[in-house]
């Protein structure tokens, strides 16, 4: 967390909006810096009301002198339409404070064991229960 | 220390440290390469330029795109995202970016191209502004990359039409 200054510095990939660069299942590694956003980058961002956080990349960006104020338009590679309509209600762009992250490297299908664990709870505590079982029946 | 659940957790962990140590020698084998792409980009036509309803300019042009891409590619490539962004300056900001077409680009034999496309985009009359081609290189593992290639000297009519 320190070295990458992001709040998480690893995000699973859940959906395939940006196919056929990121699949779902790949591993994003991110990286927070104060250097102001371009497009092209790939961004990690939230929007109010949504728990899990998209990662998309910005097309368009309108910026204010040095203040660090902009606004900032995203749009998944894989989607026809921007990210309009997933921003909250009555913001039509996204401001930089938003962002959590740029994605700098990645790593494909590493994050499917995140999903299916997320996904199918059952997986999860069977898992538990097997490494419970280990830990009693260990003789060390 | 030689029941089957310690030989599998060893392994296990063997295995995965093996592989990150690969995927990040694959990542670090790209520094070796060194690109030399072209680009040139023409505009062939303003095919309108308007003003809309709530205060921003449209405009519609058509352009020429050639480039050679392929130098870009490595091994270690898994596909290349193209785009064209225009950027100019407006009294309100002082840089304003924006993506006029992009394309993805998934192999070595398709990296070199010409393309004719018509866009649009929000801009202001007689602007001047520069055409920038970004690549951004997608590994199939490891650390991505980002580069490009500014043409300037672009301007919008003076006039609407």
């Amino acid at each position: 967390m320190c070295l990458t200054g992001s709040e998480s510095p690893v995000v699973v990939v859940l959906s395939g909006s940006m196919e056929p660069g990121f699949k779902r299942g790949d591993i994003l590694f991110l990286h927070m810096s104060r250097a102001p956003f371009r497009t092209g980058e790939i961004v990690v961002y939230n929007v109010e009301g949504r728990p899990i956080p998209i990662v998309h990349r910005v097309i368009e960006v309108h910026e204010e002198g040095n203040k660090g104020n902009a606004d900032i338009l995203t749009k998944g590679d894989a989607n026809l339409l921007d990210d309009r309509s997933f921003y909250a209600n009555g913001q039509h762009w996204l401001k930089p404070q938003q962002i959590i992250g740029r994605a700098v490297a990645f790593v494909p299908y590493v994050g499917w064991a995140t999903i299916i664990m997320t996904e199918k709870p059952i997986i999860k505590y069977m898992l538990m229960g097997v490494l419970g079982l280990l830990v009693i029946t260990s003789k060390g | 220390m030689h029941s089957f659940g310690y030989r599998a957790n060893a392994l296990l962990t063997y295995a995965l440290t093996i592989l990150a140590l690969m995927c990040t020698i694959a990542s670090f084998s790209d520094n070796f390469n060194f690109p030399s792409p072209s680009v040139e980009i023409q505009v062939l036509n303003f095919n309108w330029f308007q003003k809309q309803p709530h205060g921003n300019d449209e405009v519609s042009l058509t352009m020429n795109i050639t480039a050679d891409l392929q130098s870009l590619f490595t091994w270690n490539t898994k596909q290349l995202f193209i785009f064209v962004a225009a950027e100019y300056e407006t009294p309100q900001n002082s840089l304003n970016q924006v993506s006029l077409w992009d394309a993805i680009i998934p192999a070595k034999e398709h990296a070199k191209f010409w393309f004719q496309t018509a866009n649009k985009g929000s801009n202001l009359r007689g602007k001047e502004f520069n055409l920038t081609l970004h690549w951004h290189v997608m590994p199939k593992t490891g650390k991505m990359l980002a580069d490009k290639l500014v043409m300037s000297g672009f301007r919008l009519p003076e006039e609407y039409r």
